[in-house]
């Protein structure tokens, strides 16, 4: 069936669509597959959570008096806690401005024995502000009242 | 003046703003021209009621006065003047009001312009800005008073993060908004159009100046903030893919397609209702960027200031306007006629092609961005996508749109001829591989596939620098006589070829940094010296010293190359005393369009210091090359066709335009 003009050019601009879509569709699953990290906590890691993962986000409070920075290297070990669990991480490199005892952070790496090897760290960004996702993931691994509470507090209102 | 005089302005101009926009609607849909009428009145008093607010709020901030809580959250007794004034926008409640004062800036701006457009046509559109105007007044008004009071009044303040003391910083957000506001232009002239049934071809010839001059200003703020990004937070980095960027990042994006659709609406009369749909879905998105940067709802390096309580109110706004914009889309569109036709092979399929792209790398992007939230509701997992996510899908996208962009302006409309095009373009691919392999020899080092990359981004400038020989005709008169003829082409044509070459630039600065960049971090000592680019970086001393509001340790290097001194750097580590908050100042020396970044770490035993040094080759170009595309936008802009200004000329004008098009 011969197919007139318009309609002709109404085909080409769905089917140029459609193949653009699916392009992105296929980059858009195959990138996520490879990209994506989990956040976890110190308690959620020891109960096997992170098995399976390479590489995954672990977030917590740095333990207070666990930084010790080699004296002849840029490496740091210090503790991430949080309310059930502690887990000893190791980082090469520049830590970030706000990166002190207590201070909550999230290091992205991987296991290697019972030590968490870091690739980058992030601490939070002021004193007000403590990442949401990172507060839920916490209140998730302990169910804890005392820590919901406390987030209550400090999560709605922000001053 | 009190603070209480600012509440209830705020709360006059959003009385104002519903008489303006509920009027004038059922004025224009009754045929009644005294209700119509009001929408002019009533943009004025509202934009004199917001300024007067905004003027309010910026004269507590100047005079400390720190029984508003806004001012004592956001300032200090140190801080400087500048920093105060832009300290109005630091945080949320303000930045809100400076959204509002910068839509009654456009509302106002229409208001004057659109006096020529049809009566019925001009109060729609004026009355669909009142509408937004009304939910963000409601907004500020109900959830965020930037008014409230603070009793009893502190000695001082808390002082403005200090991340945001920051030339890039004070600049950033009234552009990056004027972009966003501005696209609610198009958007209020869809609607109005879709609210008529019909569309005008004056509706394209009005429509895209304006999204023209947002467009340029967003790509300005996108600028101001990548830059901020770059120089302050001392990472070194320049785009992080981070949400609060990809939120300025999709509105440029879908508004990039706009520009270049609106350009086939206007000549050919096709591709009307992906038009209007891009329209709705530009600013669509920018109030989802404001959603993502105010609502805190997403995790983000930037988000400062968060309160997710906000978020359920600008759901709801969101869903309003994008909701029912869509639902009045799907309605009306079919309404709307289609025109002209065109082969594959034409300008007006080049631009379809750019507009496929870029909509299917914004919608990459809108994935990347929301899918991390939508896993977390859906199934309580928190996940995290990061650059390379974003490398992969938008980088892959992005590369035919490349290589296709300096074939695109040299199709005929209608049906081009590819071959012809491949032969105007030959030379200008030809000198762009050798450049790029030149400069790959000459910095020796990176993959072999950033060839291409480079050689990408010498195509598009030298086609856009071929595109505009070809249009003067070097290759067929005179030189003289194509001089005269450069001389006479439209600006609309500098335009296109300003922003393409741009466009190119900014791939060249991106290629070229990513790429051959180094980046070194040691212990360094005072005497010690690293290697970078070439250069010799000695670190000397530490020193301390002290600014208006903070203190610091700067540390002094000094720069060779080969022997020869090539000057000095700072760097310092800075501790922000209301806050107690540390910050790292790097120290950024450039060398034409190179830069040497160096930022400093936790300080060591016997006075040595953590130094990080990188080498960024080129980098200058990926926002020199974005200037030159805004620059493009606003050349633009001048072209007589599509002047906005010169309100004594404009009659003349506007007949001069109309009759060009018919």
């Amino acid at each position: 069936m011969p197919m007139n003009p318009t309609r002709k050019r109404r085909l080409t601009i769905v089917l140029a669509i459609l193949a653009a879509a699916a392009v992105a569709a296929v980059l858009v699953v195959l990138a996520l597959q490879n990209n994506m990290n989990y956040l976890l906590t110190p308690s959620q890691v020891q109960s096997g959570e992170a098995a399976g993962y390479k590489t995954f986000r672990l977030g917590g409070m740095v333990k207070a008096g666990s930084i010790q920075r080699s004296g002849d290297s840029l490496k740091v070990t210090f503790t991430v806690v949080d309310a059930g669990g502690a887990m000893p991480v190791e980082y090469t490199g520049i830590l970030p401005d706000l990166f002190r005892d207590n201070q909550s952070v999230i290091a992205t790496g991987h296991m290697d024995g019972a030590r968490f090897v870091a690739t980058e760290v992030l601490a939070k960004h002021d004193e007000t502000y403590m990442p949401k996702e990172l507060k839920d993931a916490m209140a998730k691994a302990h169910e804890g009242k005392q820590v919901k509470e406390a987030e209550n507090e400090s999560g709605m209102e922000n001053r | 003046m009190t603070p209480e005089l600012g509440q209830l302005a705020l709360i006059l101009a959003m009385l104002l703003a519903l008489a303006q926009s509920i009027l004038p609607l059922v004025g224009a849909w009754r045929g009644n021209r005294a209700l119509m009428a009001v929408a002019r009145p009533a943009a004025a008093g509202q934009a004199v009621f917001v300024a007067m607010a905004f003027g309010i709020l910026a004269w507590a901030f100047l005079r400390f006065d720190f029984s508003v809580q806004y001012v004592a959250d956001n300032s200090n007794l140190a801080l400087p003047w500048y920093y105060r004034f832009a300290a109005v926008w630091g945080a949320h409640e303000g930045s809100l009001l400076l959204w509002i004062l910068i839509l009654n800036l456009w509302t106002m701006a229409l208001v004057t312009f659109s006096q020529k457009l049809p009566e019925v046509f001009a109060s729609r559109v004026i009355a669909v800005m009142g509408l937004i105007a009304v939910g963000f007044l409601a907004f500020i008004i109900f959830t965020s008073n930037p008014f409230g009071r603070l009793l009893p009044m502190p000695g001082d303040g808390a002082d403005l993060n200090p991340v945001l003391q920051d030339p890039g910083m004070t600049m950033h957000p009234p552009m990056l908004y004027m972009g966003y506001v501005g696209f609610s232009v198009a958007f209020a002239f869809s609607i109005a159009a879709l609210l008529g049934g019909e569309l005008e071809q004056a509706w394209v010839r009005w429509a895209r100046p304006w999204t023209n001059l947002a467009w340029a200003f967003l790509t300005c703020g996108i600028v101001a903030g990548s830059w901020w990004a770059y120089a302050e937070l001392g990472w070194g980095g320049w785009w992080f893919w981070d949400p609060v960027e990809n939120a300025s990042f999709m509105p440029w994006l879908a508004g990039t397609a706009l520009l270049h659709s609106a350009l086939v609406m206007e000549k050919r009369e096709a591709l009307k209702i992906w038009t209007v749909l891009l329209a709705i879905l530009a600013f669509s998105l920018s109030l989802l960027g404001t959603f993502l940067v105010r609502s805190g709802v997403l995790t983000s390096v930037h988000a400062f200031a968060t309160d997710p309580s906000r978020g359920i109110f600008i759901l709801g706004i969101l869903t309003i306007f994008i909701g029912g914009a869509f639902t009045l889309f799907a309605f009306r569109a079919p309404a709307l006629k289609s025109g002209g036709l065109f082969a594959p092979i034409s300008r007006e399929g080049a631009l379809v092609l750019n507009n496929l792209i870029l909509t299917v790398s914004a919608a990459t992007v809108l994935v990347g961005t929301l899918y991390p939230l939508l896993l977390e509701t859906l199934t309580g997992d928190k996940i995290s996508v990061g650059p390379p996510f974003f490398n992969l899908t938008f980088g892959l996208l992005m590369a035919p749109l490349l290589i296709a962009l300096p074939f695109g302006p040299m199709l005929a409309w209608k049906r081009g001829d590819l071959l012809g095009a491949f032969q105007r373009l030959y030379v200008a691919a030809g000198l762009a591989l050798v450049a790029a392999v030149i400069l790959f020899y000459v910095q020796h080092g990176g993959p072999v596939l950033a060839v291409f990359g480079l050689a990408a981004g010498f195509f598009i400038v030298f086609g856009a620098l071929a595109d505009l020989w070809y249009r003067a005709g070097f290759n067929k008169v005179s030189t003289s006589v194509a001089f005269q003829r450069l001389a006479g082409l439209p600006r609309s044509a500098f335009g296109t070829a300003l922003a393409h070459l741009g466009f190119g630039v900014t791939v060249l600065g991106i290629v070229a940094v990513t790429t051959f960049e180094t980046e070194t971090v040691t212990e360094m000592k005072p005497g010690m010296a690293v290697e970078a680019g070439g250069y010799t970086v000695t670190f000397d001393r530490m020193m301390a010293a002290k600014g208006p509001n903070f203190t610091e340790d700067r540390a002094h290097f000094t720069l060779s190359k080969g022997g020869v001194d090539m000057g000095e750097v700072w760097s310092s580590k800075r501790l922000y005393t209301a806050r107690r908050m540390p910050t790292t100042e790097a120290g950024i020396r450039s060398f034409g369009t190179s830069q040497l970044y160096v930022s400093l770490g936790d300080p060591m035993a016997e006075g040595g210091i953590v130094v990080r040094v990188w080498w960024k080759p080129f980098i200058l170009c990926i926002w020199i090359g974005a200037l030159v595309m805004m620059a493009g936008g606003f050349v633009s802009l001048s072209d007589r066709r599509l002047r906005v200004g010169a309100p004594t000329r404009r009659t003349k004008s506007v007949k001069v335009a109309l009759e060009a098009a018919e």
